[in-house]
């Protein structure tokens, strides 16, 4: 059988912000302006930089996100690798200034490589999995 | 095979006994109503009562031997969920609103 679960698929997530682009790139790029709104991190600007994102929605769990950074233009494009929950991505951001500010779009490139691994994984990748469908949850309540 | 909704699966795990049954099952393979009573912390009905729901979302089967019924997890199940894609989709939107309450602070 042809695995049709590992096909790529793509996200996309478009804005207008009423702030400048130099703005929004200081929340994209300053790890502790960037913790308040996504996650913590030791995220730095730079191209080939591995990183992670991490967050303990409850003691006994910890969700952690393996980046690479792959493109770094300064207050216009940025974007890093993203692995988590078996999940392998691109997330790119793309910042267009406008009269009024700003357009913000991010896309998220990537695919789930077979959902049986994934799901019969190993007991943190079900904490993970777990952990995610609780936020899931509170943001649907 | 018919897959339940999205929704009755986030509404069936939801619970968080039902989810803790549903995750040892996934863990820990085929159980018995009895096993999963001893460490469930609640009665053997109320256990009972759990893994009919989760039967009726599709997330277990049972399987009688003896006058034992097991129970199993059905992976397959949670399909609807694989699609990440409607889950980054809110993640993204869900971050962005931050963000721009973080912009909003970064001006004062």
């Amino acid at each position: 059988m042809t695995d049709t679960s590992s096909e790529l698929r793509t996200v996309v997530v478009e804005r207008e912000i009423p702030h400048t682009p130099e703005k929004i790139w200081r929340a994209l790029t300053q790890p502790h302006l960037l913790e308040e709104w996504l996650m913590k991190n030791d995220f730095r600007p730079e191209k080939g930089h591995r990183f992670n994102f991490t967050r303990e929605p409850t003691p006994e769990v910890n969700v952690v996100v393996d980046c690479e950074v792959l493109e770094v233009e300064q207050n216009r494009t940025l974007a890093y690798s993203w692995e988590a929950f078996g999940l392998e991505s691109v997330v790119t951001f793309t910042l267009t200034p406008t009269a009024t500010g700003t357009h913000l779009r991010v896309t998220q490139h990537g695919f789930r490589p077979d959902q049986e691994q994934a799901y019969r994984g190993s007991r943190a990748s079900w904490t993970q999995f777990l952990a995610a469908l609780d936020e899931l949850l509170s943001r649907t309540d | 095979m018919t897959q339940p909704s999205t929704d009755v699966l986030f509404k069936t795990l939801a619970d968080p006994t039902r989810r803790a049954l549903f995750e040892r099952l996934c863990r820990e393979g085929d159980q018995t109503v009895g096993a999963l009573t001893a460490r469930a912390g609640v009665s053997q009905p109320a256990v009972s009562k759990h893994l009919g729901v989760l039967k009726r979302a599709g997330l277990v089967s049972d399987r009688h031997q003896g006058r034992q019924t097991h129970y199993s997890a059905r992976l397959d199940a949670l399909a609807p969920l694989a699609d990440w894609t409607s889950e980054m989709t809110g993640f993204w939107e869900s971050r962005f609103d931050d963000l721009e309450d973080l912009l909003k602070r970064m001006d004062q």
